[in-house]
Protein backbone atom coordinates (compact mmCIF):
# COMPACT_ATOMS: atom_id res chain seq x y z
CA UNK A 1 0.00 0.00 0.00
CA UNK A 2 1.09 3.80 -0.58
CA UNK A 3 3.14 5.17 1.91
CA UNK A 4 2.04 8.92 1.32
CA UNK A 5 4.25 12.59 2.96
CA UNK A 6 2.77 15.21 4.58
CA UNK A 7 4.72 17.89 5.82
CA UNK A 8 5.32 16.96 9.57
CA UNK A 9 4.79 12.68 9.15
CA UNK A 10 4.30 9.93 6.84
CA UNK A 11 1.09 9.18 6.10
CA UNK A 12 -0.40 5.83 5.61
CA UNK A 13 -3.29 4.29 3.64
CA UNK A 14 -5.60 2.52 6.13
CA UNK A 15 -9.08 2.95 4.16
CA UNK A 16 -9.15 2.62 0.58
CA UNK A 17 -11.92 4.84 -0.72
CA UNK A 18 -14.22 2.00 -2.09
CA UNK A 19 -14.04 1.07 2.01
CA UNK A 20 -14.86 4.61 2.88
CA UNK A 21 -17.85 4.74 0.56
CA UNK A 22 -19.24 1.36 1.63
CA UNK A 23 -18.61 2.10 5.48
CA UNK A 24 -20.13 5.67 5.16
CA UNK A 25 -23.36 4.01 3.12
CA UNK A 26 -23.75 1.23 5.67
CA UNK A 27 -23.44 4.16 8.52
CA UNK A 28 -25.85 6.33 6.81
CA UNK A 29 -28.51 3.12 6.36
CA UNK A 30 -27.76 2.56 9.93
CA UNK A 31 -29.33 5.94 11.46
CA UNK A 32 -32.25 5.50 9.04
CA UNK A 33 -33.55 2.41 9.57
CA UNK A 34 -32.22 2.63 13.33
CA UNK A 35 -34.50 5.65 13.70
CA UNK A 36 -37.17 4.42 11.71
CA UNK A 37 -37.46 1.08 13.44
CA UNK A 38 -36.92 2.63 16.85
CA UNK A 39 -40.38 4.27 15.99
CA UNK A 40 -41.91 1.56 15.97
CA UNK A 41 -40.17 0.31 18.78
CA UNK A 42 -41.26 1.99 21.23
CA UNK A 43 -44.37 4.77 21.93
CA UNK A 44 -41.54 7.24 23.56
CA UNK A 45 -39.83 7.81 19.92
CA UNK A 46 -42.75 7.20 18.05
CA UNK A 47 -42.33 10.71 17.16
CA UNK A 48 -39.11 10.08 14.98
CA UNK A 49 -41.71 8.67 12.44
CA UNK A 50 -41.65 12.20 11.55
CA UNK A 51 -38.82 12.49 9.70
CA UNK A 52 -40.27 9.62 7.79
CA UNK A 53 -43.55 11.19 6.56
CA UNK A 54 -45.49 9.85 9.09
CA UNK A 55 -46.48 5.95 10.70
CA UNK A 56 -47.38 4.49 7.01
CA UNK A 57 -44.86 6.09 5.97
CA UNK A 58 -42.33 4.59 8.26
CA UNK A 59 -43.70 1.64 8.25
CA UNK A 60 -43.61 1.22 4.83
CA UNK A 61 -40.01 1.96 4.36
CA UNK A 62 -37.99 0.71 7.24
CA UNK A 63 -37.70 -2.64 5.51
CA UNK A 64 -35.76 -1.48 2.58
CA UNK A 65 -33.89 0.90 4.35
CA UNK A 66 -33.08 -1.98 6.69
CA UNK A 67 -32.45 -4.80 3.85
CA UNK A 68 -30.44 -1.36 1.97
CA UNK A 69 -27.84 -1.58 5.11
CA UNK A 70 -27.69 -5.53 4.74
CA UNK A 71 -26.86 -5.28 1.40
CA UNK A 72 -24.20 -2.41 1.85
CA UNK A 73 -22.97 -4.16 4.79
CA UNK A 74 -22.71 -7.65 3.47
CA UNK A 75 -20.44 -5.55 1.01
CA UNK A 76 -18.82 -3.91 3.85
CA UNK A 77 -17.89 -7.34 5.60
CA UNK A 78 -16.33 -9.28 2.52
CA UNK A 79 -13.96 -6.17 2.37
CA UNK A 80 -12.94 -6.70 5.59
CA UNK A 81 -13.92 -10.50 6.89
CA UNK A 82 -10.02 -11.95 6.85
CA UNK A 83 -8.75 -8.76 8.59
CA UNK A 84 -10.87 -9.96 11.66
CA UNK A 85 -9.93 -13.77 12.45
CA UNK A 86 -9.17 -13.46 16.27
CA UNK A 87 -5.51 -14.87 17.23
CA UNK A 88 -3.93 -16.28 20.45
CA UNK A 89 -2.39 -12.35 20.60
CA UNK A 90 -6.22 -11.50 20.41
CA UNK A 91 -7.49 -13.28 23.50
CA UNK A 92 -4.53 -12.21 25.58
CA UNK A 93 -5.99 -8.91 24.70
CA UNK A 94 -9.25 -9.37 25.41
CA UNK A 95 -8.04 -11.00 29.04
CA UNK A 96 -6.57 -7.19 29.97
CA UNK A 97 -10.28 -5.14 29.70
CA UNK A 98 -8.07 -2.54 32.14
CA UNK A 99 -5.55 -2.18 29.77
CA UNK A 100 -7.94 -1.36 26.56
CA UNK A 101 -10.32 0.58 28.57
CA UNK A 102 -7.90 3.09 29.83
CA UNK A 103 -5.59 3.35 27.02
CA UNK A 104 -2.67 1.79 28.12
CA UNK A 105 -2.26 0.53 24.76
CA UNK A 106 1.70 -0.58 25.21
CA UNK A 107 0.95 -3.09 28.19
CA UNK A 108 -1.37 -4.70 25.39
CA UNK A 109 -0.42 -7.64 22.73
CA UNK A 110 0.74 -5.98 19.46
CA UNK A 111 -2.53 -5.30 17.53
CA UNK A 112 -2.86 -6.28 13.85
CA UNK A 113 -4.77 -3.81 11.19
CA UNK A 114 -7.75 -4.14 13.91
CA UNK A 115 -7.54 -4.78 17.34
CA UNK A 116 -9.63 -7.97 19.47
CA UNK A 117 -12.20 -5.00 20.13
CA UNK A 118 -12.97 -4.06 16.97
CA UNK A 119 -12.81 -7.62 15.99
CA UNK A 120 -14.88 -9.07 18.58
CA UNK A 121 -17.50 -6.03 17.27
CA UNK A 122 -17.24 -7.26 13.92
CA UNK A 123 -18.55 -10.46 14.89
CA UNK A 124 -21.31 -8.94 16.90
CA UNK A 125 -22.24 -6.88 14.37
CA UNK A 126 -22.17 -9.77 11.35
CA UNK A 127 -24.17 -11.83 14.03
CA UNK A 128 -26.94 -8.96 14.65
CA UNK A 129 -27.36 -8.24 10.66
CA UNK A 130 -28.09 -11.46 10.31
CA UNK A 131 -30.79 -12.03 12.52
CA UNK A 132 -32.04 -9.14 11.85
CA UNK A 133 -32.33 -10.33 7.58
CA UNK A 134 -33.63 -13.54 9.38
CA UNK A 135 -36.25 -12.02 11.28
CA UNK A 136 -37.31 -9.30 9.09
CA UNK A 137 -39.48 -10.86 6.70
CA UNK A 138 -41.26 -12.50 8.82
CA UNK A 139 -42.81 -9.16 10.50
CA UNK A 140 -42.70 -7.79 7.41
CA UNK A 141 -46.39 -8.07 6.83
CA UNK A 142 -46.97 -6.07 3.24
CA UNK A 143 -44.70 -9.00 1.46
CA UNK A 144 -44.16 -12.24 3.44
CA UNK A 145 -45.88 -12.49 7.05
CA UNK A 146 -48.85 -13.68 5.35
CA UNK A 147 -49.88 -17.62 6.61
CA UNK A 148 -47.08 -17.34 8.66
CA UNK A 149 -47.96 -19.33 11.55
CA UNK A 150 -48.39 -17.04 14.00
CA UNK A 151 -45.56 -18.28 16.65
CA UNK A 152 -43.22 -17.70 14.16
CA UNK A 153 -44.13 -13.84 13.83
CA UNK A 154 -43.74 -13.66 17.63
CA UNK A 155 -40.56 -15.33 18.08
CA UNK A 156 -38.97 -13.15 14.90
CA UNK A 157 -40.17 -10.07 16.47
CA UNK A 158 -39.08 -10.66 19.61
CA UNK A 159 -35.64 -11.56 17.82
CA UNK A 160 -35.47 -8.80 15.42
CA UNK A 161 -36.14 -6.43 18.79
CA UNK A 162 -33.38 -7.88 20.60
CA UNK A 163 -30.88 -8.06 17.69
CA UNK A 164 -31.01 -4.58 16.72
CA UNK A 165 -30.77 -3.63 20.02
CA UNK A 166 -27.17 -5.34 20.38
CA UNK A 167 -26.78 -3.95 17.50
CA UNK A 168 -27.73 -0.23 18.53
CA UNK A 169 -25.37 -1.17 21.60
CA UNK A 170 -22.43 -2.28 19.58
CA UNK A 171 -22.62 1.29 17.03
CA UNK A 172 -22.68 3.26 20.52
CA UNK A 173 -19.41 1.72 21.43
CA UNK A 174 -18.25 1.76 17.56
CA UNK A 175 -18.80 5.29 17.71
CA UNK A 176 -17.44 6.43 21.28
CA UNK A 177 -14.25 4.60 20.39
CA UNK A 178 -13.64 6.35 17.22
CA UNK A 179 -13.96 10.13 19.01
CA UNK A 180 -11.91 8.39 22.22
CA UNK A 181 -9.00 6.86 19.90
CA UNK A 182 -7.78 10.73 18.12
CA UNK A 183 -7.39 9.72 14.76
CA UNK A 184 -9.88 7.12 13.54
CA UNK A 185 -12.28 9.41 12.49
CA UNK A 186 -9.92 10.99 9.51
CA UNK A 187 -8.67 7.94 9.27
CA UNK A 188 -12.35 6.20 7.80
CA UNK A 189 -13.00 10.04 6.40
CA UNK A 190 -10.18 10.93 4.70
CA UNK A 191 -8.00 7.46 4.60
CA UNK A 192 -5.05 8.01 6.13
CA UNK A 193 -3.35 7.65 9.37
CA UNK A 194 0.05 9.35 10.00
CA UNK A 195 2.50 6.55 10.53
CA UNK A 196 3.08 7.71 14.60
CA UNK A 197 -0.82 6.65 15.29
CA UNK A 198 -0.39 2.85 12.96
CA UNK A 199 2.82 2.30 15.17
CA UNK A 200 1.35 3.15 18.40
CA UNK A 201 -2.25 1.58 17.81
CA UNK A 202 -1.79 -0.58 15.28
CA UNK A 203 2.24 -1.92 15.52
CA UNK A 204 1.66 -5.16 13.73
CA UNK A 205 -0.11 -3.66 11.08
CA UNK A 206 2.37 -0.81 10.92
CA UNK A 207 5.10 -3.42 10.53
CA UNK A 208 3.40 -5.41 7.90
CA UNK A 209 2.61 -1.76 5.83
CA UNK A 210 6.33 -0.48 5.80
CA UNK A 211 7.71 -3.87 5.42
CA UNK A 212 7.10 -3.47 1.68
CA UNK B 1 -64.17 4.96 15.74
CA UNK B 2 -63.39 6.99 18.65
CA UNK B 3 -65.98 8.22 21.32
CA UNK B 4 -65.30 10.97 23.63
CA UNK B 5 -61.90 10.87 25.16
CA UNK B 6 -63.28 10.53 28.32
CA UNK B 7 -64.45 6.77 27.60
CA UNK B 8 -61.28 5.68 26.77
CA UNK B 9 -59.26 3.71 29.65
CA UNK B 10 -56.51 2.16 27.71
CA UNK B 11 -54.95 3.71 24.58
CA UNK B 12 -52.35 1.96 22.26
CA UNK B 13 -48.75 2.99 22.05
CA UNK B 14 -49.61 5.59 25.00
CA UNK B 15 -47.54 5.21 28.13
CA UNK B 16 -50.00 7.26 30.79
CA UNK B 17 -53.61 6.33 31.40
CA UNK B 18 -56.11 8.64 29.63
CA UNK B 19 -58.44 10.45 31.11
CA UNK B 20 -60.78 8.02 32.93
CA UNK B 21 -62.39 9.31 35.99
CA UNK B 22 -65.99 8.49 34.35
CA UNK B 23 -67.85 5.05 35.61
CA UNK B 24 -69.14 3.05 32.88
CA UNK B 25 -70.80 -0.16 33.18
CA UNK B 26 -68.87 -2.80 31.63
CA UNK B 27 -70.69 -4.34 28.53
CA UNK B 28 -70.56 -7.85 27.48
CA UNK B 29 -72.08 -10.01 24.25
CA UNK B 30 -72.86 -13.54 25.85
CA UNK B 31 -72.71 -16.16 22.61
CA UNK B 32 -75.10 -19.40 23.86
CA UNK B 33 -73.91 -22.28 22.02
CA UNK B 34 -76.36 -24.44 23.04
CA UNK B 35 -79.18 -22.26 21.13
CA UNK B 36 -77.15 -21.45 18.24
CA UNK B 37 -78.73 -22.77 14.94
CA UNK B 38 -75.95 -21.45 12.57
CA UNK B 39 -78.15 -19.37 10.70
CA UNK B 40 -75.80 -16.53 9.82
CA UNK B 41 -78.28 -13.68 10.49
CA UNK B 42 -75.51 -11.98 12.46
CA UNK B 43 -73.18 -12.82 9.86
CA UNK B 44 -75.40 -11.08 7.60
CA UNK B 45 -76.37 -8.23 10.23
CA UNK B 46 -72.70 -7.65 10.53
CA UNK B 47 -72.13 -6.68 6.92
CA UNK B 48 -75.44 -4.61 6.63
CA UNK B 49 -74.85 -2.65 9.16
CA UNK B 50 -71.01 -1.89 8.48
CA UNK B 51 -71.50 -2.02 5.21
CA UNK B 52 -68.89 -4.88 4.32
CA UNK B 53 -69.41 -6.76 1.60
CA UNK B 54 -66.33 -9.89 1.65
CA UNK B 55 -65.08 -11.80 -1.61
CA UNK B 56 -67.38 -14.19 -2.90
CA UNK B 57 -65.57 -17.37 -2.58
CA UNK B 58 -65.58 -21.10 -2.93
CA UNK B 59 -67.72 -24.07 -1.50
CA UNK B 60 -64.89 -25.81 0.52
CA UNK B 61 -66.98 -28.11 1.63
CA UNK B 62 -68.56 -26.48 4.86
CA UNK B 63 -71.26 -24.23 5.83
CA UNK B 64 -68.71 -22.40 7.06
CA UNK B 65 -68.86 -19.50 4.84
CA UNK B 66 -66.33 -17.59 4.40
CA UNK B 67 -63.50 -19.58 4.87
CA UNK B 68 -61.79 -17.56 7.42
CA UNK B 69 -62.31 -14.07 8.95
CA UNK B 70 -61.05 -11.23 6.94
CA UNK B 71 -60.97 -7.38 6.70
CA UNK B 72 -64.14 -7.32 5.44
CA UNK B 73 -65.89 -9.97 8.11
CA UNK B 74 -65.74 -9.53 11.30
CA UNK B 75 -67.71 -12.24 12.21
CA UNK B 76 -68.15 -16.01 11.26
CA UNK B 77 -70.08 -18.96 12.14
CA UNK B 78 -67.30 -21.52 12.32
CA UNK B 79 -68.65 -25.17 11.83
CA UNK B 80 -67.05 -28.31 12.39
CA UNK B 81 -67.89 -32.09 13.62
CA UNK B 82 -66.74 -34.00 16.45
CA UNK B 83 -67.24 -36.70 18.54
CA UNK B 84 -67.89 -36.13 22.16
CA UNK B 85 -68.18 -39.26 24.50
CA UNK B 86 -69.03 -41.82 21.16
CA UNK B 87 -71.79 -38.78 20.36
CA UNK B 88 -71.29 -37.03 16.90
CA UNK B 89 -72.31 -32.82 17.73
CA UNK B 90 -72.15 -30.56 15.35
CA UNK B 91 -70.66 -27.52 16.56
CA UNK B 92 -71.18 -23.97 15.98
CA UNK B 93 -69.39 -21.17 17.06
CA UNK B 94 -69.84 -17.71 16.09
CA UNK B 95 -66.02 -16.51 16.18
CA UNK B 96 -64.98 -12.98 16.44
CA UNK B 97 -63.11 -10.67 18.70
CA UNK B 98 -63.62 -11.41 22.23
CA UNK B 99 -63.07 -7.78 23.37
CA UNK B 100 -60.29 -8.73 25.87
CA UNK B 101 -59.76 -6.69 29.25
CA UNK B 102 -56.32 -7.01 28.55
CA UNK B 103 -56.27 -6.83 24.65
CA UNK B 104 -52.32 -8.34 23.19
CA UNK B 105 -53.16 -6.67 20.46
CA UNK B 106 -53.05 -2.87 22.22
CA UNK B 107 -50.13 -4.18 23.71
CA UNK B 108 -48.36 -5.05 20.78
CA UNK B 109 -49.90 -1.96 18.68
CA UNK B 110 -46.99 1.09 17.83
CA UNK B 111 -48.94 3.56 17.13
CA UNK B 112 -50.41 6.31 19.59
CA UNK B 113 -54.27 5.97 19.46
CA UNK B 114 -54.60 3.28 16.78
CA UNK B 115 -56.19 0.78 19.16
CA UNK B 116 -58.21 1.76 22.00
CA UNK B 117 -60.46 0.45 24.92
CA UNK B 118 -63.23 2.17 26.43
CA UNK B 119 -64.53 2.00 30.05
CA UNK B 120 -67.63 0.00 28.85
CA UNK B 121 -64.85 -2.83 27.56
CA UNK B 122 -64.87 -2.74 23.85
CA UNK B 123 -61.54 -2.67 22.17
CA UNK B 124 -61.81 -0.25 19.24
CA UNK B 125 -59.16 -0.20 15.85
CA UNK B 126 -59.24 3.46 14.99
CA UNK B 127 -58.24 3.12 11.29
CA UNK B 128 -57.04 7.03 11.09
CA UNK B 129 -53.79 6.04 13.20
CA UNK B 130 -53.88 2.36 12.30
CA UNK B 131 -50.19 2.19 10.06
CA UNK B 132 -50.34 -1.23 8.90
CA UNK B 133 -47.63 -2.41 10.37
CA UNK B 134 -49.67 -6.17 11.70
CA UNK B 135 -48.40 -6.08 15.17
CA UNK B 136 -52.08 -6.72 16.08
CA UNK B 137 -52.13 -9.94 14.65
CA UNK B 138 -49.21 -10.79 15.98
CA UNK B 139 -50.36 -9.89 19.63
CA UNK B 140 -53.55 -11.31 19.59
CA UNK B 141 -53.93 -14.55 21.84
CA UNK B 142 -57.45 -15.42 19.52
CA UNK B 143 -56.09 -14.61 16.21
CA UNK B 144 -58.89 -12.19 15.06
CA UNK B 145 -57.26 -8.88 13.65
CA UNK B 146 -56.89 -8.88 9.85
CA UNK B 147 -54.88 -6.03 7.45
CA UNK B 148 -56.72 -5.20 4.78
CA UNK B 149 -54.93 -6.27 1.43
CA UNK B 150 -56.58 -3.21 -0.08
CA UNK B 151 -55.99 -0.27 2.38
CA UNK B 152 -53.60 -1.62 5.00
CA UNK B 153 -55.44 -1.35 7.87
CA UNK B 154 -56.37 -3.16 10.38
CA UNK B 155 -59.89 -4.34 11.08
CA UNK B 156 -61.85 -6.45 13.60
CA UNK B 157 -65.11 -6.45 15.38
CA UNK B 158 -66.12 -3.14 16.62
CA UNK B 159 -68.85 -4.44 19.25
CA UNK B 160 -70.29 -2.22 17.54
CA UNK B 161 -69.16 0.53 19.22
CA UNK B 162 -70.94 3.32 17.42
CA UNK B 163 -74.00 1.58 18.11
CA UNK B 164 -73.51 0.50 21.86
CA UNK B 165 -72.81 3.94 22.57
CA UNK B 166 -76.13 5.42 21.62
CA UNK B 167 -77.94 2.83 23.57
CA UNK B 168 -78.74 0.26 20.89
CA UNK B 169 -77.32 -3.15 20.94
CA UNK B 170 -75.41 -4.59 18.32
CA UNK B 171 -76.85 -5.60 15.16
CA UNK B 172 -75.44 -9.49 15.61
CA UNK B 173 -77.60 -9.70 18.90
CA UNK B 174 -80.55 -7.37 17.42
CA UNK B 175 -80.59 -9.57 14.29
CA UNK B 176 -80.31 -13.68 16.77
CA UNK B 177 -83.52 -15.47 16.17
CA UNK B 178 -82.77 -17.83 18.96
CA UNK B 179 -81.43 -14.97 21.27
CA UNK B 180 -78.06 -17.44 21.37
CA UNK B 181 -76.40 -13.77 21.44
CA UNK B 182 -77.51 -11.52 24.37
CA UNK B 183 -76.47 -8.59 25.06
CA UNK B 184 -76.27 -6.37 28.26
CA UNK B 185 -73.87 -5.26 31.71
CA UNK B 186 -71.40 -8.27 32.00
CA UNK B 187 -72.74 -8.59 35.25
CA UNK B 188 -76.41 -9.38 33.77
CA UNK B 189 -74.57 -11.73 31.17
CA UNK B 190 -73.08 -13.33 34.18
CA UNK B 191 -76.35 -14.05 36.00
CA UNK B 192 -77.96 -15.14 32.54
CA UNK B 193 -75.26 -17.42 31.59
CA UNK B 194 -75.46 -19.26 34.93
CA UNK B 195 -78.91 -19.77 34.63
CA UNK B 196 -77.84 -21.10 31.03
CA UNK B 197 -75.70 -23.45 32.58
CA UNK B 198 -77.80 -24.73 35.38
CA UNK B 199 -80.28 -25.61 32.34
CA UNK B 200 -77.65 -27.51 30.27
CA UNK B 201 -76.59 -29.28 33.81
CA UNK B 202 -79.83 -30.59 34.49
CA UNK B 203 -79.81 -31.65 30.78
CA UNK B 204 -77.01 -33.67 30.79
CA UNK B 205 -74.23 -31.55 29.91
CA UNK B 206 -72.26 -32.03 33.29
CA UNK B 207 -69.40 -29.79 31.90
CA UNK B 208 -71.28 -26.91 30.92
CA UNK B 209 -69.58 -23.71 31.94
CA UNK B 210 -68.91 -20.06 30.67
CA UNK B 211 -66.00 -18.92 28.79
CA UNK B 212 -64.24 -15.82 29.89
CA UNK B 213 -60.69 -16.61 30.06
CA UNK B 214 -59.16 -15.20 33.21
CA UNK B 215 -55.76 -15.19 30.90
CA UNK B 216 -56.92 -12.48 29.49
CA UNK B 217 -58.39 -10.52 32.48
CA UNK B 218 -61.81 -11.63 30.87
CA UNK B 219 -63.09 -10.96 27.68
CA UNK B 220 -66.40 -8.81 26.98
CA UNK B 221 -67.47 -11.43 24.66
CA UNK B 222 -68.42 -14.71 26.58
CA UNK B 223 -69.58 -18.10 25.42
CA UNK B 224 -71.80 -20.38 27.69
CA UNK B 225 -70.03 -24.10 26.27
CA UNK B 226 -71.77 -27.01 26.96
CA UNK B 227 -68.61 -28.55 26.60
CA UNK B 228 -66.47 -26.20 28.83
CA UNK B 229 -63.81 -28.60 30.28
CA UNK B 230 -62.55 -29.12 26.20
CA UNK B 231 -63.29 -25.01 24.46
CA UNK B 232 -60.42 -26.25 21.98
CA UNK B 233 -63.40 -28.67 20.28
CA UNK B 234 -65.02 -25.31 19.15
CA UNK B 235 -63.25 -24.95 16.33
CA UNK B 236 -60.00 -24.49 18.25
CA UNK B 237 -61.14 -22.15 20.89
CA UNK B 238 -57.83 -21.67 23.28
CA UNK B 239 -58.02 -23.48 26.45
CA UNK B 240 -55.78 -20.82 28.23
CA UNK B 241 -55.72 -17.73 25.91
CA UNK B 242 -52.82 -15.01 27.39
CA UNK B 243 -50.68 -12.86 25.66
CA UNK B 244 -47.47 -14.50 24.69
CA UNK B 245 -44.03 -14.65 25.90
CA UNK B 246 -43.10 -13.47 23.05
CA UNK B 247 -45.20 -9.95 22.61
CA UNK B 248 -44.57 -9.34 26.78
CA UNK B 249 -40.56 -9.57 26.07
CA UNK B 250 -40.91 -7.68 22.94
CA UNK B 251 -43.98 -4.93 23.68
CA UNK B 252 -43.22 -4.98 27.84
CA UNK B 253 -40.10 -5.32 29.38
CA UNK B 254 -38.11 -4.85 26.09
CA UNK B 255 -39.07 -1.38 25.81
CA UNK B 256 -38.24 0.47 28.76
CA UNK B 257 -35.32 -1.50 29.37
CA UNK B 258 -33.19 -0.93 25.86
CA UNK B 259 -34.02 2.92 26.51
CA UNK B 260 -32.62 2.66 30.11
CA UNK B 261 -29.30 0.61 28.57
CA UNK B 262 -29.16 3.14 25.71
CA UNK B 263 -29.17 5.81 27.99
CA UNK B 264 -26.61 4.22 30.49
CA UNK B 265 -24.65 3.79 27.75
CA UNK B 266 -24.07 7.34 26.66
CA UNK B 267 -23.71 7.86 30.65
CA UNK B 268 -20.74 5.64 30.25
CA UNK B 269 -19.42 6.84 27.22
CA UNK B 270 -19.55 10.16 28.82
CA UNK B 271 -17.96 9.35 32.35
CA UNK B 272 -15.31 7.41 30.92
CA UNK B 273 -14.04 10.18 28.33
CA UNK B 274 -14.36 12.54 31.63
CA UNK B 275 -11.77 10.05 33.26
CA UNK B 276 -9.55 8.84 30.81
CA UNK B 277 -9.31 11.21 28.29
CA UNK B 278 -8.65 11.09 24.49
CA UNK B 279 -6.55 8.52 23.73
CA UNK B 280 -3.95 9.87 22.16
CA UNK B 281 -0.65 8.63 20.62
CA UNK B 282 1.66 8.55 23.15
CA UNK B 283 5.62 9.64 22.84
CA UNK B 284 8.07 6.55 24.20
CA UNK B 285 8.96 7.70 27.77
CA UNK B 286 5.30 8.60 29.05
CA UNK B 287 4.33 7.13 32.25
CA UNK B 288 1.44 4.46 30.18
CA UNK B 289 4.59 2.99 28.34
CA UNK B 290 5.06 -1.45 28.57
CA UNK B 291 7.45 -2.05 31.25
Amino acid sequence: MAVLMDEQNELIVRHPLRERVVHWSVAILFFLAGLSGLALFTPHLFFLSTLFGGGPWTRILHPWLGLAMFALFAALAALEWRHNYLTPDDRQWLRQPGDSFSGRERRLPEAGRYNAGQKVLFWVMVACMALLLLSGPAIWYQYFAWGLPVWLRRLAAAVHAIAAFVLIEGIIVHIYASVWVRGSIRGMMRGVVPSTWARYHHPAWYREMTRQ
Amino acid sequence: MALQSLDIVRRSATTLPPPQIRETPEVAKLIDISKCIGCKACQAACMEWNDLRDEIGANFGSYQNPPDLSAESWTLMRFNEVEVDGRLEWLIRKDGCMHCAEPGCLEACPSPGAIVKYANGIVDFVEENCIGCGYCETGCPFNIPRISRRDHKAYKCTLCSDRVTVGLEPACIKACPTQALVFGTKEMMKLHAEDRITDLKQRGFKNAGLYDPAGVGGTHVMYVLPHADRPEIYSGLPKNPRISPMVSLWKGIAKPLALAMFGLSFLLGFFHYMAVGPNEVRERGESSERN
